[in-house]
């Protein structure tokens, strides 16, 4: 059931990218119903799925590599639906469903397929902290996502190029702004789930890998470091738009070590 | 019941001669009763817009309605000898299709048309001239229009200089409103620009010229302030759009010049539209942070692009048209009329 509950929504998502694709290359993208019906019926069947595997293992399903990179894209496209109408970003969902669509098909061709049950023996502060984590690393795939989409439009306004994806893609000042709100939302709620993860270990007496610690600490100081120099004007749009970009892909591959190592623990 | 369509355009007649046959509102109800009384005839929409002037007309003897509406143009206009072109149904029909989808008109896939033809068909419908056959004619009409906006590229784009500048804009900024421009130069270019700015909601805009009463006097026209031209990059901190037209004959805003500046904006764009020649800032000033520079080529190219574009998409429309058309006879077969 899981395998097939996911076999859809990696479809819906596939859609909505092959759609893009599509329009974008014959030159009449227009943001449209298409994307956001395939990423809200991706997001439900998401939600169904994380919801079928939560019941079997007793807990949030966030226990192995495979939940937590399924886990991650739920909370990108949760995020996606609750900011990109805000934010007028709709094409926000084009450039969003190919980066969920691949790590949902990297989750499922990958060795390691969902947890047979839960591992945190039913410690709230455990799995509030793991699962505030990985909403915050929702939030930062959809930073560099708006990061992407800055620098392509700057790219289109600086080569003065007037193509479908000038008139399509939102203003840049706009796009700027959403990048840097979604890294202070995302880290918002990695500080709130470190804080959780430190009340696990005080009250619970949940023990933390160094390591995980140190690479958890590194992304968190690597997101803060980028808000801070932003702040004092030391960073200007574009470059933030890059950081968090590289950040994200710093974290994107510390993550499978980082769920290896607190696996192994 | 055939559809018959009688008139001149931009594309048969100068201006001199379309003028000529312009309709003004004042004489648009005589007019419509005095076509009425052609026999034959059982209702009209007339079309004056300052590109053409159309008649359209439901009859079921076109060949007596078509020499009775020569007549009553050769009096109107005095006996000109206009290049009158006529269409009966489906001509007519696909006519009336492409001048409201604007694949007729001067700029292809402009909208202006669409509003004056629903203004004609309004007049029309309340001096009680339509018919059925002209009442679903146009309300089709207007349905295919809205299809071929939606559905094709055919409003890409802008296409003039300044349009292009507004859209820009805002690609850059998003809403204009409460943004400033800043003119250094006041020529006619960079008026008409910053006129186009204006009419979009701009908050504020400051004008600089090397003769300082010139710029007082058009600030004052637009509704604006003036600055001392050896003042104008003291006052560029506030500016987001600043408008270069002057008759240096070397550039005025160099990388030099701009980089500290840029400094005090706290990061935000700032979108220079150079509309001079000699070019007033050096092409370097591109490579800026958060600077947008385009020159007068640029925004010509695209506007050429834009053009490009829509003229590409003219087939589609056309399909949509054919389409549309088919359905129309169709239903005119369904609905064979004698009188209305």
């Amino acid at each position: 059931m899981d395998r097939i509950l996911l076999t859809a929504a990696t479809f819906c998502l596939l859609l909505s990218f092959g759609y893009t694709l599509f329009a974008l290359g014959a030159g009449r993208y227009r943001p449209g119903r298409v994307n956001l019906v395939a990423i809200l019926g991706g997001f439900v069947i998401l939600t169904l799925d994380l919801w079928s595997r939560g019941h079997a293992q007793g807990s949030c399903p966030i226990n192995s590599l495979f939940d937590v990179l399924v886990f991650m894209c739920w909370s990108t496209l949760l995020i996606y639906l609750v900011i990109g109408p805000a934010y007028h970003l709709s094409l926000l969902g084009a450039f969003t469903s190919p980066l969920v669509f691949l790590v949902l098909l990297f989750a499922q061709l990958g060795p390691v397929g969902p947890a047979a049950h839960g591992r945190f023996d039913h410690d709230p502060w455990t799995e509030l902290h793991a699962a505030l984590s990985l909403v915050a690393y929702g939030a930062f795939a959809l930073a560099a996502v708006a990061g992407l989409m800055y620098l392509v439009q700057d790219r289109q306004l600086k080569t003065r190029r007037a193509g479908a994806l000038l008139y399509n893609l939102p203003p840049i000042a706009d796009l700027g702004v959403a990048n840097a709100r979604l890294i202070g939302l995302g880290f918002g709620l990695l500080t709130a789930g470190f804080a959780a993860g430190f009340a696990a270990g005080h009250i619970s007496g949940v023990h933390v890998h160094s390591v995980k610690f140190v690479a958890s600490i590194f992304i968190w100081a690597g997101y803060g470091g980028i808000l801070v120099l932003r702040r004092i004007r030391r960073l200007p749009p574009r470059r933030t738009a890059e950081a968090s970009m590289l950040v994200f892909c710093v974290a994107l591959f510390a993550l499978p070590a980082i769920q290896y190592l607190s696996s192994s623990k | 019941m055939n559809i018959l369509c009688a008139g001149i355009s931009h594309r048969s007649a100068t201006v001199d001669i379309r003028e000529k046959f312009a309709v003004g509102p004042h004489e648009l109800e005589q007019a419509l009763t005095r076509i009425r009384g052609i026999d034959g005839l059982a209702g009209a929409v007339i079309v004056s817009t300052c590109n053409r002037v159309e008649y359209y007309t439901a009859s079921v003897c076109p060949i007596r309605v078509m020499d009775g509406l020569r007549g009553y143009l050769q009096d109107r206009t005095g006996g000109i000898d206009a290049p009158l072109y006529t269409h009966e149904s489906p001509a007519s029909v696909r006519h009336l299709f492409r001048v409201a989808s604007g694949l007729d008109s001067m700029v292809i896939g402009e909208t202006e048309i669409l509003g004056q033809l629903k203004q004609a068909y309004a007049a029309a419908t309340a001096f009680g001239a339509t018919t059925r056959h002209l009442n679903k004619l146009f309300q089709h009409a207007f349905r295919v229009a809205k299809q071929v906006r939606s559905e094709t590229q055919i409003t890409r784009g802008s296409t003039s200089v300044g349009s292009v500048a507004v859209d820009l804009a805002g690609k850059i900024f998003g809403d204009l409103n409460g943004r400033t421009v800043m003119m250094l130069g006041a020529g006619e270019i960079s008026e008409r620009t910053a006129r186009s700015f204006v009419s979009r909601g701009i908050g504020t805009v400051i004008v600089t010229n090397r003769t300082f009463e010139r710029a007082a006097r058009l600030a004052e026209e637009i509704g604006g302030a003036a600055v001392h031209f050896d003042d104008w990059h003291n006052a560029l901190d506030k500016v987001d759009i600043l408008i270069c037209s002057t008759a240096a004959p070397h550039p005025v805003v160099t990388r030099e010049k701009l980089e500290p500046l840029l400094k005090r904006r706290n990061d935000r764009p700032l979108f220079i539209i150079d509309l001079a020649v000699p070019r007033d800032a050096e092409a370097s000033v591109n490579d800026l942070e958060n600077v947008y520079l385009y020159d007068i080529d640029s925004l010509e190219e695209i506007v050429r692009q834009s053009l490009e574009v829509r003229r590409a998409e003219v087939v589609r429309c056309e399909k949509m048209i054919d389409q549309h058309v088919s359905e129309y006879v169709a239903w005119m077969r369904n609905h064979i009329s004698f009188l209305t």
